[in-house]
């Protein structure tokens, strides 16, 4: 029970608004402890850790080549390129990125876009302008936390529908482990039906949110 | 071979080009701090399998606490103006969008086709990193194409680099902060001690009620551990493979399928998936650090509850 410390202590400290490295370092302590580790036993684990996962935070090798586009106008050229469609609304931007991203993901190609690569740079520029001239400060918020929230969804629910993404595979490897032998198509053909499903409910409410939006706009 | 070593080598001088600028830029009251920051940052990708398990201890220690004790601090210069963005936009039009396009197209040929080939008996790529070293080769060809088409001086990417680096501060870090956390609450048996909590006090009668309890335990536990991968082991051994599959005969391929997706329902509403949830707000420039986790929630929990519906109604048909 008592090893469940260091999972409280990630809970209050997200809650109370500390620096969340600082509450990952306070967990990790208390989890240690807890199970019966020395403090300089926990700093050489979590020091061991934090080295084997580098190559979570190599990934922002990207920043720089987006920096080179935001100067020479990326995101400008991205608003205009949308103002130009006639009848390219709010509504029809998103849906048609959410579509985008399930597609690409079920085939695979999860890395084509992402919250830096494209979120950042192209759509929440290209929502913007498809929500029209009028746009308040609270509702440009929105627009942008909806556009990443799309590309979070649209990656969840199309990538287990490809079969050698890895948490199709932990499955595989975890139930082979459990004496149940299954196929990655056995898995990945049942996250059809939850894929569906998250495109009809976060299509509606992008359609419902997008009604709002032209009312307080009034376009 | 080309292995991960590569990617790392360039991110560390990468990050020690941002320490560097950092500690230049007297636009920025903490730039100390922000060079300490980053360069501690490049010494961990540059030599941190020399340093030893407690030396990258101590780094990661000194990161957190420089991050985490006061704050870290923002240029005010750099960025171009915005009638210079404008003006470049108007300029160069749609050929903007090229480079922006040679990232995926090469992270495509490298996944699908570079990673098949071999250097004499070895593959040219590390297959298990194939995604991440085309990435980095990706970001490396897009900034070629970018010069080529704007002319823009050699030290841009670094000083732009360096700037929505800086936007998003230490939330840069927080993902593999949480990844090593994952790796500690492992070692811990974190895990298991909430598989039997679940089992020991909640009673699974009927198959409706194993198919809420996995559910709901997959997106709960994946809230508190802040990735689905670790709920599953624990909700599948503990819950689904017992209960669901062999006291009510649940097909075990829809019961799984469907109870990883229910995770991910979970890794929706978490500041703990930090790079799903977080870095955004901070890439966004938003407001609220959970802007996100608000858009993302009404999603989620319809998402969640047809979860249960679709596990309950196809796992049990009879199997033909």
């Amino acid at each position: 029970m008592l090893i469940l410390l260091g999972v409280a202590v990630v809970v209050a400290g997200f809650a109370a608004g500390f620096n969340p490295l600082l509450v990952v370092v306070a967990s990790a302590f208390a989890t240690g402890l807890a199970a019966g580790l020395s403090p300089v036993e926990v700093l050489e684990a979590f020091g061991k850790a934090f080295n084997d996962n580098r190559y979570v935070s190599a990934a922002w090798l990207i920043l720089p080549v987006i920096g080179m586009l935001e100067r020479a106008g990326l995101q400008e050229r991205a608003r205009d390129l949308i103002r130009g469609f006639r009848g390219m609304t709010f509504g029809r931007l998103m849906i048609g990125y959410l579509l985008l991203r399930q597609l690409t993901s079920a085939l695979g190609l999860t890395s084509i876009a992402g919250q830096t690569q494209t979120v950042r740079p192209l759509l929440a520029p290209m929502a913007e302008a498809a929500a029209g001239e009028g746009l308040g400060e609270d509702d440009r918020q929105r627009v942008r936390a909806l556009s990443a929230a799309t590309d979070n969804i649209g990656l969840f629910f199309g990538e287990d529908i490809f079969m050698a993404i890895g948490s199709i595979l932990l499955m595989v490897g975890f139930l082979d482990q459990s004496g149940v032998r299954l196929e990655p198509l056995d898995l990945s053909r049942w996250a059809i039906p939850s894929a569906i499903a998250a495109f009809a409910i976060h299509g509606a409410r992008i359609v419902i949110f997008g009604r709002g939006l032209s009312r307080r706009t009034g376009t | 071979m080309i292995k991960l070593g590569v990617v790392y080598g360039l991110a560390g001088l990468v990050f020690a080009a941002y320490a560097i600028l950092s500690i230049r830029d007297q636009t920025n009251p903490r730039r100390g701090r922000n060079a300490l920051f980053w360069g501690l940052l490049a010494a961990s990708f540059l030599a941190g399998d020399r340093f030893g398990d407690l030396g990258n201890g101590i780094l990661v220690l000194i990161l957190a606490v420089t991050a985490g004790v006061g704050r870290l601090g923002q240029g005010t210069g750099g960025g171009a103006a915005l009638a210079d963005r404008q003006t470049s936009a108007l300029r160069f039009g749609n050929r903007l969008f090229l480079p922006a396009l040679v990232i995926p197209v090469v992270v495509l040929f490298g996944t699908l086709v570079v990673k098949t080939w071999s250097l004499g008996p070895e593959p040219l790529l590390d297959p298990k990193q194939a995604t991440l070293i085309s990435l980095a080769a990706g970001a490396i060809l897009a900034a070629g194409a970018a010069f080529a088409l704007f002319r823009q001086p050699l030290i841009t990417p670094l000083q732009e680099g360096r700037r929505l680096m800086d936007l998003v501060g230490w939330a840069a870090l927080l993902p593999q902060m949480l990844a090593a956390l994952g790796a500690l609450f492992a070692l811990a048996g974190v895990g298991r001690v909430v598989g039997d909590l679940v089992t020991t006090w909640i009673p699974m009668n009927t198959p409706a009620m194993a198919v809420v309890v996995y559910c709901l335990g997959m997106a709960l536990f994946t809230v508190v551990m802040g990735n689905a991968f670790a709920a599953f082991p624990v909700m599948t051994a503990g819950v689904a493979l017992p209960f669901l599959v062999h006291r009510f005969g649940g097909d075990p391929a829809i019961v799984c399928a469907i109870g990883m997706l229910s995770g991910f329902c979970g890794t929706l509403m978490t500041p703990l998936a930090a790079n799903f949830n977080v870095v955004p707000t901070a890439l966004l420039e938003l407001k609220d650090r959970f802007a996100v986790i608000r858009a993302q929630i009404p999603t989620a929990l319809p998402l969640l509850l047809i979860n249960m519906v679709l596990m309950y109604v196809f796992a049990f048909r009879p199997h033909g």
